[in-house]
């Protein structure tokens, strides 16, 4: 019998399956399809202070092994968030969910952290100071460790529940940021977001995407997302949760090598939306086959 | 939503770069016209919208068109499985109360009218049909819908076939007191200004993932945000923004 089993600060999971936010919703979708209990949790939908539609469309473009997306933070807001989509997902998520946070400033990630505090639901903030779709925030709070160690202090201060900062990887040196997020007081690291990227039509000649660029992810960065993990494991102490490009067990198995304890599943969740469900699935059998017994016990096993 | 293998039994070309594909397998899924399917092609990332022309209980048919590496793809295969995900959107819903309805397809906006005048008149609606080209070859599904019991009308931008211009230049002298559309955005506007009765709209937009999960084709309408491809791909009239 082969054990499944990862904490995270404190939280327990089943297995280190996590939807990763942007993919998922707020579960509603998914839960149509299978029970997403099975799920170690998941990240739901990058939610900030104020309701916001997004950026224009086009805003998903193809791409070799991947795609673009410049959704740009799509969510009803923080209040309706509360009021509506967490009483639903009551109803068929009996587990503690991952709340991803966005913002433009830091009081907005104060003001949304703040209010997420009281949702018992709620198990872990993730803070995404990271989105490359969004301008004047987002990303800008993500490459400079200086303000990713501002948001970090600041949200801590409002919240008691564990606190994952999530890194961008359109960075120089992203061990740096990931040191500086630790040293505010950060409970964890998540990464990696995406990369920026761009596609061209070449019947039009103008970008693919009405927002000219756009977060690439997909299969094609899980090697990128995976150094970047293992790097981030040897620079800091906390947790991290790991993810980009991962569609199946091997990968999960690799992510938690290079030094995840849990792994989030992002685009593939798109593309085959039963793919958490056949990860879980796949995982007791993959981890037989390369002498795994406990997935606790390989975290950092690269190193 | 319903994610299966499906078998390819047909796919012939009918028009210009416009192919008609056949497909067994589980159809539980589809509930409605309109409705469409998300194929999954090897080598490509994203899946592959395309909407239902004609369904029962075993077999799914598409008219497509290419556009794209894709649609190549896809238009090169003649036999073979394929992973589909099934039933996804809204679809048409079939109105009670009205009588004469109108259905206007734009090119390959055409084919989901199909399975959608077949539910109209198992409804005892009376139903017209206005199909749009750019000109003689692009022609396809005339006689289908002649077929069904449907009158007809055919327009050719270029004149080289039935009536010269758009869709909105075979209007005049018909009486609907509903209609149904989709093909391209400036013919769903110009069908929007053109008529007084109230309708529904089908739209088209580049889709991450179909179902509902990425937000990637989002839309505003008067009653706030909806997703094209799971609280769409039809609107009503009332509700659009343009």
């Amino acid at each position: 019998m082969v054990n499944l089993g990862v904490e995270l600060s404190g939280l327990k999971l089943d297995n280190p399956i996590i939807p990763a936010s942007g993919t998922f919703g707020y579960g509603h979708d998914f839960a149509e399809l299978y029970d997403i209990n099975i799920l170690g949790s998941f990240s739901f939908k990058g939610t900030t202070k104020y309701a916001r539609f997004g950026n224009p469309t086009p805003r998903i473009a193809e791409c070799e092994s991947g795609m673009i997306n410049s959704v740009g933070l799509q969510n009803p807001g923080v209040d309706s968030v509360i009021s509506d989509e967490l009483p639903l997902l009551k109803k068929y998520f009996n587990k503690k969910v991952i709340a991803n946070v966005g913002g433009f400033s830091i009081d907005e990630y104060v003001y949304t952290c703040e209010k997420l505090d009281y949702e018992e639901q709620v198990g872990i903030i993730e803070v995404n100071i990271s989105c490359p779709n969004v301008h004047g925030g987002g990303m800008s709070f993500g490459t400079n460790a200086s303000d990713a160690a501002k948001v970090t202090e600041s949200v801590k201060k409002v919240t008691t529940k564990p606190v994952y900062i999530k890194l961008s990887p359109n960075v120089t040196d992203i061990t740096e940021i990931a040191k500086a997020c630790e040293s505010a007081g950060a409970d964890g690291i998540s990464l990696i977001n995406t990369l920026l990227g761009m596609r061209i039509n070449l019947n039009k000649k103008r970008p693919v995407i009405a927002n000219k660029m756009g977060g690439f992810s997909g299969k094609a960065i899980f090697p990128i997302a995976l150094r970047m993990v293992y790097q981030v494991y040897e620079a800091v102490s906390v947790p991290i949760m790991g993810m980009g490009g991962v569609s199946c067990a091997e990968d999960v198995i690799e992510m938690m090598l290079a030094g995840a304890t849990a792994v989030q599943i992002g685009a593939a969740n798109l593309i085959d939306p039963y793919v958490c469900r056949d990860i879980i699935n796949n995982l007791p059998d993959t981890m037989k086959k390369y002498d795994i017994q406990s997935l606790n016990k390989i975290i950092g096993g690269a190193h | 939503m319903y994610q299966g293998i499906y078998e390819i039994i047909e796919n012939i070309k009918i028009a210009n770069d416009v192919y008609k594909m056949t497909l067994k397998g589980n159809t539980d899924a589809i509930s409605r016209p309109g409705q469409f399917i998300n194929i999954k092609l090897t080598g490509k990332y994203l899946r592959r919208p395309i909407s239902i022309f004609d369904y029962d209980e075993k077999t799914i048919t598409i008219i497509y068109k290419v556009v794209g590496s894709g649609t190549k793809q896809l238009s090169q295969m003649k036999s073979g499985k394929l992973d589909i995900l099934t039933g996804l959107g809204n679809g048409y819903s079939i109105s009670e109360g009205t009588k004469n309805v109108l259905v206007v397809g734009g090119g390959v906006g055409i084919p989901p009218l199909y399975n959608l005048s077949k539910k109209l008149l198992l409804s005892q609606k009376n139903v017209i049909a206005i199909l749009g080209f750019n000109t003689k070859e692009d022609v396809f599904c005339e006689k289908e819908f002649s077929m069904l019991g449907v009158h007809t009308y055919v327009t050719t931008v270029d004149g080289s076939y039935g009536i010269k211009g758009f869709v909105t230049d075979a209007l005049s002298g018909l009486d609907f007191d509903e209609f149904y559309t989709c093909g391209p955005e400036p013919m769903l506007k110009a069908l929007y200004n053109a008529t007084n009765v109230s309708g529904q709209f089908s739209f088209e937009e580049r889709m991450g993932c179909g179902f509902g999960a990425c937000m990637g084709c989002s839309c505003k309408t008067k009653y706030g945000n909806k997703r094209i491809c799971k609280d769409g791909p039809i609107l009503r009239k009332e509700e659009i923004i343009w």
